[in-house]
């Protein structure tokens, strides 16, 4: 149950996401934007100065809007389970607690006009996550730092209007646009850069964030849950040297000679203790902040090792190591398998190139997989309660009787839900830690012909 | 509404630095103040056990030596006890004949002598009655031959001859 609230607090939050000023949007439905050219989103980070604006601008004049008219919460409000779950799960620049109430996160922005650093709550609040000030040039929407593209919108700290958000078509894909409007006017949003190029609807933008959001805060807390654990386990068995282990020491044993003789030894042999460290750090790393990420409340709730970011660092991290601990035997497996004839090596070696990086792939998208999926599923059963409540919008209330069977479908479903979780954190920290052990153990292990 | 941006599936280069910092820290830091530390405890540990293991097998088969060797001590107090006993018997039964012997011998002594003292007696006796039954037959002898050959030296000395004859044994 209590859990269920947690979530419920969450979900509050998430499922306001956009001002609602009861406008109807629905004008811009199944209008062609395809044949607009909306590059600012794909820019290569230059050469902003009011271009994209322009074009932006364009674009609302097509649909009949003014220049002058910011689609500041033209959204329909009908609840989407969908929508609040992959909110749930996305990375904020502020820590959402309850209501209105967020912990503040440190912001280090760069853009050409130099480097930021601030507090997210700099921004003010003006509810639902977002800022109530633009902060040179930089803004807070949804919990999210933006950047007015506009370069001659002024420096320092301005208050500005409310914010937009509609989707748009570009390249055959339906991406997000946001707006803030500020002196009657409607100013086009950037999103923080992001390194995919455009293919998932990101792209190099106006501003880079290596801020400590979310995602950071619960990782470096994360860190410091399982040093501390760690370093009193150690002490103890100095302190306790000769005797029996107790309490944390007791805990967390079991576990280390598990990965140990399990993982380690299997696939090292005699040089397991050189990649046993790595291993464990993998396996605790990923076990704590899977864990971190299962309490529905602050400080929990991080989709930490459900963002592509992360598994792909820890992917890379195995990959490098596979790469740098090499030996002779197996390079030669890939290069020019010994033992097959001439023919078969020629489609051979390009296969176990492939094979070379394919594994760390596997590794990376496993481990998001399967963590967001367990975010969003938990979210979309909590979420059941407002589907059979049936509410016309979230601002009004459903009915009371399928809001009571939401509840009863959800509390079960929920706490089911949550067991499996639980399992797979530890489930999805030993695969990935013993996929890794396989893959470095495969290349330092010696030839036996 | 079709989400297109997956924001969690993008790769943003500030949560992959942060990432990468963090995990390289948490892998120096645990590494050097936890995982090794624990592993080589554990590994101390596990080799104490082994040679606890091994030093109490040894101890035990000490304990069988100890056993075995206090099993021949034991035997050889054994042996030797019944030597002594034996010793002990034959110098008792050698002593015991010595004794004997000698008894036998002072016994045998005592009776030679006594043997010899009868005898001596006997011989004095004899003698006496010797004497005796010669004075006898002559006083006999005398008295007849007073009455009949009164004063005959002849007869005198054929009765003494007579009565040395006589052999009393």
């Amino acid at each position: 149950m209590f859990l269920t609230l947690g979530y419920l607090t969450a979900q509050d939050h998430s499922g306001h996401g956009h001002d609602h000023k009861g406008h109807d949007h629905s004008t811009h439905q199944g209008h062609d934007h395809s044949g607009h050219d909306h590059s600012g989103h794909n820019h290569s980070g230059h050469d902003h100065s009011g271009h994209d604006h322009k074009q932006n601008a364009a674009h609302h004049d097509d649909h009949g809007h003014g220049h002058h008219h910011c689609d500041c919460g033209k959204h329909d409000d009908k609840f989407d389970a969908g929508k609040i779950a992959f909110h749930h799960i996305m990375d904020f620049n502020q820590f959402h607690v309850f209501g209105d109430f967020y912990v503040p996160l440190p912001c280090f922005l760069k853009s050409d006009d130099g480097f930021k650093a601030m507090l997210s709550s700099s921004f003010g609040n003006a509810g639902h996550g977002n800022g109530k000030y633009a902060i040179d040039r930089y803004v807070m929407v949804h919990g999210t730092v933006m950047r007015i593209v506009d370069s001659s919108f002024p420096m320092g700290k301005v208050e500005v209007g409310c914010y937009g958000h509609e989707d748009i078509m570009k390249d055959g894909k339906e991406l997000p646009l946001y707006t803030v409007s500020y002196n009657g006017k409607c100013l086009e949003l950037h999103e923080k850069s992001t390194l995919d190029g455009g293919i998932l609807g990101g792209g190099i933008t106006s501003f880079y964030d290596f801020s400590i959001t979310k995602n950071v805060f619960t990782m470096l807390l994360g860190f410091l849950i399982l040093f501390l654990l760690f370093r009193t386990a150690a002490k103890a068995y100095v302190t306790r040297k000769g005797m029996a282990p107790k309490g944390i020491q007791s805990l967390l044993e079991p576990v280390v000679l598990f990965i140990r003789d399990e993982v380690a030894v299997p696939f090292f042999g005699h040089k397991a203790d050189k990649f046993l460290p790595y291993l464990l750090s993998v396996f605790f790393f990923i076990v704590g902040l899977n864990l971190i990420g299962q309490i529905p409340f602050f400080p929990g709730s991080g989709n930490v090792t459900g963002s592509l970011s992360v598994t792909a660092v820890l992917a890379v991290f195995t990959f490098i190591l596979t790469t740098i601990n090499g030996n002779k035997h197996y390079w030669e497996h890939i290069v020019w398998m010994p033992g097959v004839p001439a023919w078969v090596k020629v489609i051979l070696t390009p296969v176990e190139i492939m094979g070379m990086f394919i594994k760390p792939v596997t590794l990376m998208l496993r481990l998001f997989a399967n963590i967001t999926a367990g975010h969003i599923v938990l979210v979309i059963f909590v979420s059941l309660i407002f589907i059979f409540g049936g509410a016309p919008t979230m601002t009004q209330a459903g009915s009371t009787g399928g809001s009571i069977l939401g509840t009863a479908m959800a509390i079960p479903l929920t706490m089911f839900m949550m067991a499996i979780e639980l399992l797979v954190a530890f489930i999805q920290g030993f695969v990935f830690c013993i996929l890794s052990a396989a893959y470095i153990g495969a290349a330092v292990e010696e030839a036996h012909h | 509404m079709i989400i297109a941006k997956f924001y969690p599936f993008i790769p943003e280069p500030g949560l992959m630095l942060w990432t990468i910092l963090i995990f390289s820290l948490f892998w120096f830091l645990m590494s050097k103040f936890a995982f090794k530390p624990i592993a080589g405890a554990l590994k101390e540990r596990e080799t104490d056990i082994q040679k606890a293991l091994d030093e109490a097998k040894m101890a035990r088969q000490e304990m069988a030596n100890l056993k075995s060797e206090h099993q021949v001590l034991l035997d050889q107090a054994k042996e030797e006890r019944s030597q002594i006993l034996l010793q002990a018997k034959e110098a008792a039964e050698s002593y015991r004949k010595e004794q004997k012997e000698k008894a036998d011998s002072e016994f045998r002594i005592k009776v030679d002598s006594a043997l010899e003292e009868i005898e001596n007696r006997k011989m004095e006796a004899m003698v006496t009655i010797k004497n005796d039954a010669g004075q006898m037959a002559l006083d006999i002898a005398e008295k007849i031959l007073k009455k009949e050959l009164k004063g005959d030296p002849a007869q005198v000395s054929f009765v003494k001859g007579l009565v040395d004859d006589i052999k009393l044994s």
